[in-house]
């Protein structure tokens, strides 16, 4: 710990600790860490062998049927066997995400740039949002499916419902970071105030719209799932409660495993966004 | 002490026209304590490719003055020109320094100095852009961003920035406050060469007394609370500049007189030209 801290340059900056209050460096803190070594990626590799090796060394030892735990090597099995029957489902699983997604985060996007420039219509709005925010939209799903049927719509709502508060409330905190002294640079060019907008003030709550963008995108995922779960006959949610009312355990871990990789694709992407076009802050 | 020309008359200036008034400048902050006078009736005159210092302790109202002259702020009362031009809002002959570079951290050095060209909506100056970069030594560096450059190298930049759309006023507010004792005396000296060169006319702020006297044609002194002028001295001191100036006895006896007028309040000594 001291050995490490004695090799660093002591740069106590200004600019490095208050990047460190907002912004990418919760993402990055969670996040793939940065740059890693061929022995980190080499350990790294090595746990996942031993821990999906063990796990079919044991299940194999104990004999576990596969209706309790199925072994990795049936999950991946079951996977291609069934990936004709599933994909379909996953299409429309990440219809209802995508489109849900746009909706809700364009909304959420747009209130936040807009309530931002009106504290006192912020102030007033802001609680309800928090009640959007804080309740589980997934609750609303069978009220939804009373109105809208069992088609897609009901889902895509409780996604929207779901994300867009997420994307809204991460935004507006953005926005809210203004930097007097940037806008009167914009300013004293001569910049129009759609200008400084575009150039000064969506720039600088980058890194906050794509945290907001990433956890509305994981709740977005979580929603649609569950809603799938309620009710209708079709994508990846109705297809698990399918498997395991069937048991047939091997499918329906096959669906947990593309929804893991669908998650951890969505993580992925956004964590590239920020170090794209947020990367002056990490 | 004999070197300092309070005889506003007699500046090399004195004959060159009027490039911006201030005339009985007045503003007041409302704040949640209350009003904050700010400004108190400041007359002031900038001469054509003048180099002004506006020198004064935090809070005097300098930069209040500045940015107001950018016209960034509204006066409570009266009204700054710009020839007979009246300002209330931010002028393209007219470019701002500001402390701290100032530069947008999620652009790269081209596109900070591109910056004001895209809000002009015109394609930028390349030629210009190129000899102003190689002027200040920061060609080969244009794709680099803020973070990765020295504080010295970014307050470069944002000159570079501002002369890059060929302004006739340069305000500077209080630019090279926040670089160590040597990056300052080396931007000194830059910018006495640049203004040397360009004859730009610049009001520059500083709360440094060594660095008013360094830079300037005329030293405007302000007190606080409210803001007002309390006196103006010239400096005749022959161009140009070394910075071994600074440690000379009459350059440290002008340092000494100026601070010795801000100590002890407001009151014009007797044989002081005030404005």
């Amino acid at each position: 710990m001291e050995r490490t801290a004695g090799d660093q340059i002591p740069e106590f900056n200004k600019k490095q600790a208050a990047a460190a209050g907002v912004g990418l460096s919760g993402m990055t803190s969670l996040g793939l860490g940065g740059h890693r070594t061929k022995l980190e990626v080499l350990v790294i590799i090595l746990v996942a062998v031993f821990i999906i090796g063990g796990t079919e060394f044991l299940l194999t030892l104990f004999k576990v049927p596969h209706y309790v735990l199925p072994k990795p090597s049936q999950i991946i099995m079951a996977l291609f066997t069934e990936w004709k029957f599933l994909w379909p489902h996953l299409l429309i699983t990440l219809y209802e995400l995508f489109v849900g997604f746009a909706i809700g985060g364009s909304i959420g996007f747009i209130m936040a740039a807009v309530i931002t420039q009106f504290p006192f219509v912020e102030k007033v709005v802001t609680p309800y949002i928090l009640l959007l925010v804080t309740t589980p939209m997934l609750a609303l799903v069978p009220l939804l499916i009373l109105r809208f049927g069992f088609g897609s719509e009901p889902r895509i709502i409780a996604v929207a419902l779901a994300s867009g508060p997420m994307v809204m409330i991460n935004s507006a905190t953005g926005f809210r970071r203004v930097d007097l002294a940037k806008i009167a640079l914009a300013r004293s060019f001569g910049a129009s105030t759609l200008q400084i907008f575009t150039k000064i003030r969506i720039p600088m709550a980058m890194p906050m719209i794509i945290v907001g963008l990433m956890v509305g995108s994981i709740f977005g995922l979580l929603t649609t799932i569950g809603a799938e779960m309620v009710g209708g006959a079709e994508g990846l949610g109705n297809r698990l409660t399918y498997y395991s009312a069937l048991i047939r355990m091997p499918q329906f871990f096959a669906i947990i495993l593309i929804l893991a990789i669908l998650g951890i694709s969505i993580y992925v992407f956004f964590y590239w966004l920020g170090k794209r076009w947020a990367g002056w802050e990490a | 002490m004999n070197e300092t020309k309070v005889r506003k008359a007699h500046a090399p200036e004195a004959s060159a026209p009027i490039k911006m008034v201030v005339d009985r400048a007045t503003k007041y902050y409302q704040t949640t304590t209350g009003l904050v006078h700010a400004l108190d009736n400041v007359s002031l005159e900038v001469r054509e490719g003048e180099f002004l210092c506006i020198l004064g302790p935090s809070g005097c109202g300098k930069t209040t003055l500045l940015w107001s002259m950018g016209g960034l702020h509204e006066l409570s009362g009266g009204e700054i020109r710009l020839g007979a031009e009246k300002i209330t809002k931010p002028h393209p002959e007219i470019a701002m320094i500001f402390q701290d570079a100032n530069l947008l951290p999620w652009r790269n050095l081209e596109g900070n100095i591109n910056l004001p060209f895209e809000l002009k909506r015109v394609a930028p100056d390349r030629q210009r852009i190129r000899q102003l970069l190689d002027r200040v030594g920061l060609t080969g560096f244009e794709n680099k961003f803020p973070r990765e450059l020295s504080g010295g190298m970014q307050q470069r930049a944002s000159i570079v920035r501002s002369l890059s759309v060929n302004p006739s006023v340069l305000l500077m507010d209080e630019p090279f406050g926040a670089l160590d004792a040597f990056t300052r005396d080396e931007m000194n000296l830059l910018i006495q060469e640049i203004w040397m060169e360009t004859r730009k006319t610049i009001a520059f702020v500083t709360h440094s007394i060594a660095e008013a006297i360094f830079l300037a044609d005329r030293v405007v002194v302000m007190s606080a609370r409210p803001g007002r002028i309390t006196s103006i001295y010239d400096v005749d001191i022959p161009r140009p500049r070394p910075v071994e100036i600074q440690t000379r006895p009459e350059f440290i006896e002008r340092v000494l007189k100026i601070k010795s007028r801000i100590e002890h309040g407001r009151g014009p000594a007797p044989g002081l030209a005030i404005t």
